[in-house]
């Protein structure tokens, strides 16, 4: 490898330098030494950053798996890594055997639960809008992009305290629909605008076409849209799902019964206890990610082209 | 001018008409009503799960003795000092470091993208996992971070989230922490999107190392740096869970940003979930011409990309 990126280099410095000093040997020689000691700096300096960035980025990380490898009572110790590392605390995760996990099967469920009707219903509303907007053209659709865009841009935390005391009001609390409405509110702009972009790339003359041979606009939406946009509805459903399944604030405040509750209210809830087994709550903590760090790097190709259109457009 | 007169002539049935014409545009009898029924979901969600809780708030907080009692609370002045340092440092830094280190990550080489994969780690995992983490890592007496200190070098840390400056500062390591590998990959795929070319005609000119970037990467990336400023700001505003789990509010809530102190202090704690519309609306000075700056300019840029 570097010695193909060596080689390279030093064709293109080559390349640059041949025409400033057509005749002489020497400056080039000169030059080209140069070049060679900038470049073993440059990647003394890389290695050194890479190994900064490793210890920077997983530090957190390692002292979650640390935590949970801990045998029980052992927690509050001065060491770096466990004398006796011991999976027993995921056991324990995964067999509900601790009172504070007594539901934890249950949560889980409500969590997947959660995410899948956030995604679905992202993906619903946001293709129709721009099935409207973007393809049927439909007078003054600006103002809705410009209602999304709003909504983009408008912190979720913001809206919290009042959404909280309408749903009470409305006995929603405990709900898990009044969260995914939240969520769906808060991840539908992105999808809109993710869709809307995409969705350029696909000719209008198809829909034209099919138009003209009597198809009625749902079945344009259904055969032509909603198949050439595939890679879009990955992207965004992953999106939109990440999203439901990482939320806290909302879900904190709105389901707080044990019935309701998802994992993450359960693990902030584990934060605020005295005698809280830390052990099992890394062991959880970890359960908890797995999902969407596995579906994150699943998606990654294909979100991270999404991200950059929603990234730098908005 | 002719529409204009004949208009005027044949009266308002006719003008209902042309209004009528004009609003479905060139949709014919029922796919006008198809592209109004597709729109009518996102409508509702946005009527009812935006514009309702925001009349609301504006209507809770609307009683101007409110704003008495919060300015005249000194945890709410904390909180504002607050608000600023960790907008100060918070944004500033992440955006900063992701810029030079999406310079890092255009290197060729297995190794950089292998790197850039776990780099992206703190996004991919849930916040909540690792700000818990961070938050027992900083422990005074157990924490990894101390044991650290005390077993390599011999010596006692501080505690660090017992001291205001301390727990914001850890605040504030952990958002960086956070959201630093986000904007890398934005900026990291904005350096992408420069051509090749205007570098080579660059290097022909002169500008390599640091020149090239000051002269060329800079300013053709400037635009997106400065949207991502904003939105940063915007997002960083209404941030809730580095505080909430990392500091969670402590020392005796002296760490609390606005979010943090309208929903946990005032609503929860004290029950008067007014007084935390009230603190959050005091940021509207400041968010309401962001938004203004932020939409214009993401318009602008649509159209411009």
């Amino acid at each position: 490898m570097s010695t193909i990126t060596t080689s390279t280099r030093a064709a293109v410095a080559i390349a640059a330098a041949a025409p400033a000093t057509p005749a002489t040997a020497r400056p080039a020689e000169r030059m080209r030494r140069t070049a060679r000691r900038w470049r073993y700096l440059s990647n003394a300096g890389a290695a050194l950053l890479s190994a900064l960035l490793l210890v920077w980025t997983l530090t957190p990380i390692y002292n979650i798996i640390m935590v949970s490898l801990e045998a029980e009572g052992d927690v509050a110790v001065t060491h770096i890594w466990p004398p006796e590392p011991s999976v027993e605390s995921f056991w324990v995760v995964l067999t509900e055997g601790h009172w504070y996990l007594e539901a934890f099967w249950h949560q889980f469920g409500n969590s997947v639960f959660l995410a899948a009707m956030v995604t679905l219903l992202v993906l619903v509303i946001g293709t129709l809008t721009t099935f409207s907007i973007g393809r049927m053209r439909i007078r003054n659709g600006w103002i809705i992009t410009n209602a999304a865009l709003l909504t983009y841009v408008i912190p979720a935390s913001f809206l919290a305290i009042p959404f909280y005391l309408i749903m009470h009001r409305y006995g929603l609390q405990n709900n898990p629909w009044s969260v995914i409405a939240v969520l769906v509110t808060f991840a539908t702009p992105y999808a809109i605008f993710i869709f809307l972009e995409y969705g350029r790339s696909i000719p209008l003359e198809l829909d034209e076409s099919a138009r003209i041979d009597g198809a009625s606009p749902v079945q344009i939406y259904f055969r032509i849209y909603l198949p050439l946009m595939a890679p879009a509805l990955v992207a965004v459903g992953t999106y939109a799902l990440l999203l439901a399944w990482n939320e806290y604030l909302y879900q904190f405040l709105l389901l707080s019964n044990d019935r309701s509750m998802t994992v993450a209210v359960a693990l902030g809830k584990f934060l605020n206890s005295d005698v809280a087994p830390w052990n099992y709550m890394m062991a959880t903590a970890i359960v908890y990610a797995l999902p969407p760090i596995a579906t994150y790097y699943m998606f990654r190709g294909r979100m991270s082209a999404g991200l950059t259109m929603g990234g730098v457009k908005g | 001018m002719t529409t204009a007169s004949a208009i005027e002539f044949a009266g308002p049935g006719a003008r209902r008409q042309s209004l009528w014409r004009y609003w479905r545009g060139g949709l014919q009898g029922s796919e006008f009503t198809w592209a109004i029924a597709f729109i009518v979901p996102y409508v509702a969600v946005f009527l009812a799960f935006v514009v309702y809780p925001a009349f609301y708030g504006l209507w809770m907080g609307s009683n101007p003795s409110l704003y008495t009692e919060v300015f005249s609370d000194p945890i709410y002045l904390n909180t504002v000092v607050n608000t600023m340092v960790f907008l100060a440092f918070g944004v500033n830094v992440k955006l900063f470091l992701a810029l030079m280190l999406s310079g890092f990550f255009m290197r060729p080489g297995w190794w950089t993208k292998a790197l850039l994969l776990i780099f992206v780690l703190p996004w991919a995992v849930p916040a909540l996992p690792t700000f818990i983490s961070i938050h027992w890592m900083l422990n005074g007496e157990w924490g990894l971070v101390n044991n650290f200190l005390w077993i390599v070098f011999g010596m006692d840390g501080p505690s660090w989230l017992n001291s205001r400056w301390l727990a914001l500062g850890s605040a504030i390591f952990s958002h960086v922490w956070k959201w630093t590998p986000f904007w890398t990959v934005i900026l990291l795929a904005g350096r992408m999107s420069i051509p090749q070319e205007i570098y080579d005609a660059a290097k022909v000119d002169g500008a390599t190392g640091l020149k090239r970037f000051t002269h060329v990467t800079f300013p053709l990336l400037a635009n997106l740096y400065l949207v991502l400023t904003l939105l940063a700001t915007i997002f960083l505003l209404g941030d809730f869970n580095s505080v909430y789990f990392v500091t969670g509010g402590g020392p005796a809530n002296s760490t609390h940003l606005l979010a943090t102190l309208g929903v946990v202090r005032d609503m929860l704690e004290l029950g008067k979930p007014q007084l935390g519309v009230a603190a959050v609306m005091s940021a509207l000075p400041l968010l309401i011409p962001l938004v203004i700056i932020l939409m214009r300019k993401l318009k602008a840029s649509e159209a411009q990309l």
